[in-house]
């Protein structure tokens, strides 16, 4: 494969992974990031894309496990990846946990912000302590809520964080 | 906005790699983690032919024991590893402190040391660390593999000593003397933020002097720097008062800062001033703590 010249777009490449347990194979730009993939591709659109360079956290999924912002991974970054997104989490009849700790301490009010917020915090309920709210801030702190909820949000995590240190589930 | 349209190449050695990067002469661009690159391809701000994704190399993602005190640490280790090291944590905590300030988990998941030494900015914690640890970068291209002191690789803002072929394969940190203590400093107006400034210290204490000082500063000039005065005013004092002071001095004379949104150049050289003086307090603290 070699450079483009004007006017001629570099041919798309088949991109395979696992989205939520399915997998999926399909034709996209090298130039596309996996935010668009999984929204314009997949018509997984619970993923949101917000400022596009790494700030918001809006667009945040766990792709082999590990949060990353999907704008600013390539799809073709996660050909042969596990991606998980926030569809993977539950349903509206269903909801996780950690979903529905969201909805009992009305941690979100537009919900823009939410999906980002969720897979964050199923990554960080696995890998910080959380041991204070100064910590949930903390790890919080990549993903902005501009109706600033954060309040509840804090309260939400950190219903989970005892459920998880009691034995539960965690997310 | 979306990236502009690039081929894109996985290689799977470094051979392969540097062989792409040579025939593209200057047109292909590496990405490892893409934490700093991608955001730059979102703004159009670099228009790369190619991009060579590293992430497929088997082998640059490991922190492994020199047998000598000291880690040899790939180019993909990311940044979420040298955070959670044991190894690190050990013999560097230095770097484990530093790296918690490193933007937020979602970045330091992806990020690579590789690629922000490479990066360079002025801001980055892992410019400053490697030179406050004397590190040696390793880096192969077309010509072969050459090693680089830390200290010489950075030339300025997003600017290193790297050739268009060229990749840094390997950061290798030498044992700290006996008795070493160290100091990290960061103020940023919002957690996981770019620093406005940063400090980082080592003393090696001797015979209740400081045997050996080291001081290095980021966020306040066009890169990450060591502070030859103020390490040298600090070498043989017993860190009183003064000594403190006059380091501290030597500092904000040596760095020029600039202006921006987030801080003023004069008062980005005021608290680069408190920073060091913090961080040697702390050095010396735990100095002390291990020589006993």
């Amino acid at each position: 494969m070699s450079g483009t010249s004007p006017g001629q777009l570099p041919a798309k490449v088949m991109i395979s992974m696992t989205v939520n347990g399915d997998a999926v194979s399909e034709a996209a730009e090298p130039r596309m990031l996996l935010a668009d993939f999984l929204r314009e591709t997949l018509g997984l659109t619970g993923t949101h894309v917000g400022c596009e360079h790494g700030v918001c956290g809006a667009c945040t999924v766990l792709m082999n496990g590990d949060s990353v912002r999907s704008c600013l991974t390539f799809a073709i970054q996660a050909e042969g990846a596990t991606v998980e997104t926030v569809e993977g989490l539950g349903a509206v009849d269903q909801l996780s946990d950690l979903q529905q700790s969201f909805k009992e301490h009305h941690a979100l009010q537009c919900g823009f912000c939410t999906p980002g917020m969720l897979m964050t915090v199923t990554d960080a309920l696995r890998k910080h302590p959380l041991a204070s709210d100064e910590e949930i801030r903390d790890a919080l702190s990549g993903n902005i809520c501009r109706c600033t909820g954060y309040e509840n949000i804090v309260k939400a995590v950190r219903a989970m964080v005892a459920k998880r240190d009691a034995g539960g589930s965690g997310a | 906005m979306k990236p502009p349209p690039f081929a894109y190449e996985a290689p799977t050695s470094v051979a392969d790699a540097v062989a792409l990067l040579a025939k593209h002469d200057g047109e292909a661009k590496i990405i490892a983690g893409g934490q700093s690159l991608t955001p730059m391809l979102n703004f159009r701000l670099l228009a790369p032919e190619v991009l060579v994704d590293i992430n497929r190399i088997d082998g640059l993602g490991d922190i492994v024991d020199d047998g000598q005190g000291g880690l040899t640490i790939g180019a993909l280790v990311r940044h979420y590893q040298l955070e959670t090291s044991d190894l690190v944590a050990d013999r560097f905590p230095v770097l484990s402190a530093a790296m918690r300030h490193v933007a937020h988990l979602a970045i330091r998941n992806r990020g690579t040391i590789g690629g922000s030494l490479s990066h360079a900015d002025p801001a980055a914690e892992l410019p400053m660390i490697v030179q406050l640890l004397d590190a040696t970068l390793t880096i192969v291209g077309s010509g072969g593999e050459r090693r680089v002191r830390a200290e010489g690789f950075f030339e300025g803002a997003l600017t290193t000593v790297l050739a268009d072929d060229e990749i840094v394969t390997e950061v290798a940190l030498p044992a700290l003397p006996p008795g070493t203590g160290w100091g990290f400093e960061e103020v940023a107006r919002r957690a996981g933020d770019f620093a406005m400034a940063s400090a980082a210290v080592t003393l090696t204490r001797v015979d209740g002097v400081v045997g050996d000082a080291r001081i290095a500063v980021m966020g306040v000039h066009d890169r990450a720097i060591r502070i030859p005065d103020a390490e040298a005013i600090l070498t043989g004092s017993d860190v009183d008062g003064a000594a403190i002071t006059a380091a501290a001095d030597a500092v904000r004379a040596a760095v020029e800062p600039d202006d921006d949104l987030h801080a003023s150049a004069q008062f980005r050289r005021h608290l680069i001033g408190v920073l060091v003086e913090r961080a040697i307090g702390a050095a010396w603290h735990r100095a002390e703590g291990e020589s006993q």
